[in-house]
């Protein structure tokens, strides 16, 4: 057992500050990578990592430990920052970023450096392994939870529903997944839903089209997203994902739930905290630029 | 070698091996996708049925599902026809197991024409080429069930990836009581030859056994390697083949491109050209048939094998 669970919500602002900062500025420096979704995701690691899991950075192949298991593996900046404050390794390593012969590649690498639970990059695989975890944890009489985290493109992939059909057979009350519901991915919206008709900062794709209430389904339409993982027999949730208090509270709900798997979606802004990179599909697969990393810096200084 | 009159189907071997070894205490578990009857799997099911997890028909998350269970220090075991696994989730093969070298070993059933009746859908040609395409997998086509029950024990003891392919049908079982020990990247030599050498892995193994009976009649000694571990190859017998025999045949229910035949090209083509053939299925898919029909229908038997042995000779 080795997190303090006492850290206040005002220390998690500011330590997800820190995480963000860490972000452009890493990205910056690799002058690749994906700000976008890692922005989007920093409240959700910060409340997972500094209050809710039980780890230890000093020992991070504890059999005990909860798991944090990441499939969207190109969320790497979030995800090296949010243990780099943890303590898993010096804040250093962050300018490594995508370097040869750093330590921290682009996309997850599974315990390099220790404690990345999964190898990922490919959207889709994180939820079956998640309940691979879950399903040795009941095996062997273990009482950790595994938090898997998606994305709104994960979710499009089918091996994500093969593995929550599977998830609610086994009965696994100890995954819990979250959904960072950015509506963002590559190419630009996957569905507009919170914004209107237009808002975005590329014309709408071919292949769209405008829904009833005059939103637009780009990419690929989710909705109705909650009802879905309802249908494969998951309990839900659905809260502002950057909100820590609600986070903390939905993940502690979700670990008390008994009977099945829970889910978590988390409604958040892509590029969360940049001014220029929120809602911008532009940033999520693009580094800020030295002058855009000043900007970025500003508007993130405690 | 006593060849026996027994046949057998290589599949069964895995349900009651994996069994066999749980009791014996190894931490194995079993992830399936809706073929467990098939690939004999539902057999260690029954008996440890905590350890063993149906997905349904969806293969992508057997593979997934397995990673995570090794990543937690299991032995994880998946098995499904091989046209489904590896063909519906060689990138889960890739990523969540390949790479970070998970010790997750897939048995897939029904490779090859044998499979049969059921036509080319369910005829798995590309399943080797697939599997050693990702260079941390160990891959073995067992020869007979003997062989197929040593293998997956190898398996189980040894970490890391594995791909061990496995018939339909009930083939000649050539290891009974035979002493023999299966040993990964090493081939058995079933017959000793020094005019040309048969190298041959899972069914066609008995057929160029039969092959070299033939060529015999003709006064050509012809050596036979039982090439089961396709991946580590056994080099050294390997070369010491084609240096002491100066001539070359494979033979394979694969197509050629990628599997035993490539493997061994590759190697011979750096260290020790000589004069080689193939035999395997070329450019075209399967059909039905029964399994006997359609090793004939696409010349994958002894006469055929002896046929290109012979072409070879006269490159020498």
């Amino acid at each position: 057992m080795a997190r303090a669970q006492t850290v206040s919500i005002d220390e998690l602002k500011s330590i997800a500050k820190r995480i963000r900062r860490h972000i452009v500025e890493m990205t910056a420096n690799a002058n690749s990578g994906h700000p976008g979704g890692s922005l989007s995701s920093v409240e959700i690691a910060t409340a997972l990592y500094f209050r809710v899991m039980r780890h230890d950075p000093q020992n991070p192949l504890w059999p005990d430990r909860d798991r944090f298991i990441v499939s969207k593996g190109h969320a790497t900046p979030m995800v090296y920052s949010t243990m780099a404050e943890a303590g898993y390794f010096p804040v250093e390593d962050l300018m490594t970023f995508r370097k040869l012969g750093g330590k921290l590649q682009g996309h997850t690498v599974m315990q390099k450096p220790p404690g990345v639970e999964m190898s990922a990059g490919a959207l889709g695989m994180g939820l079956s392994f998640s309940l691979g975890h879950a399903l040795a944890g009941r095996l062997d009489g273990r009482d950790y939870h595994v938090f898997c985290l998606l994305s709104d493109g994960d979710c499009q992939e089918g091996q994500t529903w093969e593995a929550a059909m599977a998830s609610a057979h086994h009965r696994a009350e100890n995954l819990i997944a979250m959904v960072d519901r950015n509506h963002i991915q590559n190419d630009g919206f996957s569905d507009y839903q919170r914004f209107p008709a237009g808002n975005g900062s590329r014309p709408q794709r071919p292949g769209g089209w405008v829904l009833k209430d005059g939103h637009t389904a780009n990419i690929m339409n989710l909705e109705p997203l909650e009802d879905k993982w309802k249908a494969f027999g998951w309990s839900t949730q659905h809260i502002d994902g950057h909100d820590l208090e609600a986070i903390i509270d939905a993940l502690e709900q979700a670990k008390a739930h008994t009977g099945g798997p829970s889910v978590v979606i988390c409604e958040t802004i892509k590029g969360k905290g940049v001014s220029f990179m929120e809602n911008n599909p532009d940033f999520h697969g693009k580094a800020p630029s030295p002058e855009q990393l000043k900007q970025a810096l500003k508007e993130l200084a405690d | 070698m006593a060849q026996t009159a027994r046949t057998e189907a290589t599949r069964t071997a895995l349900g009651p091996t994996l069994a066999r070894l749980c009791r014996e205490g190894l931490d194995i578990v079993c992830v399936d996708a809706d073929l467990g009857y098939s690939t004999s799997a539902v057999k260690f099911g029954q008996e440890f049925p905590e350890r063993f997890f149906p997905v349904g028909v969806a293969e992508q998350n057997m593979v997934g599902v397995s990673a995570g269970l090794a990543a937690c220090g299991k032995i994880a075991f998946c098995s499904s026809f091989a046209v489904f696994a590896p063909g519906h989730c060689f990138d889960q093969l890739r990523m969540a197991v390949g790479q970070p070298r998970t010790n997750v070993k897939l048995v897939a059933s029904h490779g090859g024409v044998v499979t049969g009746e059921d036509g080319a859908s369910a005829e798995a040609l590309e399943d080797l080429a697939l599997m050693l395409s990702i260079p941390t997998f160990s891959v073995v086509f067992p020869a007979d069930v003997v062989e197929a029950d040593q293998a997956i024990e190898a398996a189980a003891r040894t970490e890391g990836p594995f791909y061990i392919r496995t018939l339909r049908p009930k083939t000649p079982v050539i290891y009974d009581d035979s002493g023999y020990r299966f040993e990964l990247g090493r081939w058995d030599r079933l017959r000793k030859g020094s005019d040309v050498t048969l190298i041959a892995c899972g069914e066609l193994v008995t057929s160029a056994l039969d092959a070299a009976e033939m060529l015999a009649g003709e006064g050509v000694q012809a050596r036979v390697l039982n090439a089961s571990s396709l991946r580590p190859i056994d080099r050294e017998t390997l070369l010491a083949a084609a240096r002491e025999t100066g001539a070359i045949v494979t033979a394979e229910d694969h197509f050629v491109h990628g599997g035993l035949g490539g493997i061994v090209a590759e190697t011979l083509a750096e260290e020790r050209p000589v004069p080689m053939a193939f035999v395997g299925m070329r450019d075209r898919y399967g059909t039905s048939g029964t399994w006997d029909e359609l090793l004939e229908y696409f010349s994958l038997t002894p006469p055929a094998i002896a046929d290109t042995a012979r072409g070879v000779l006269a490159r020498k």
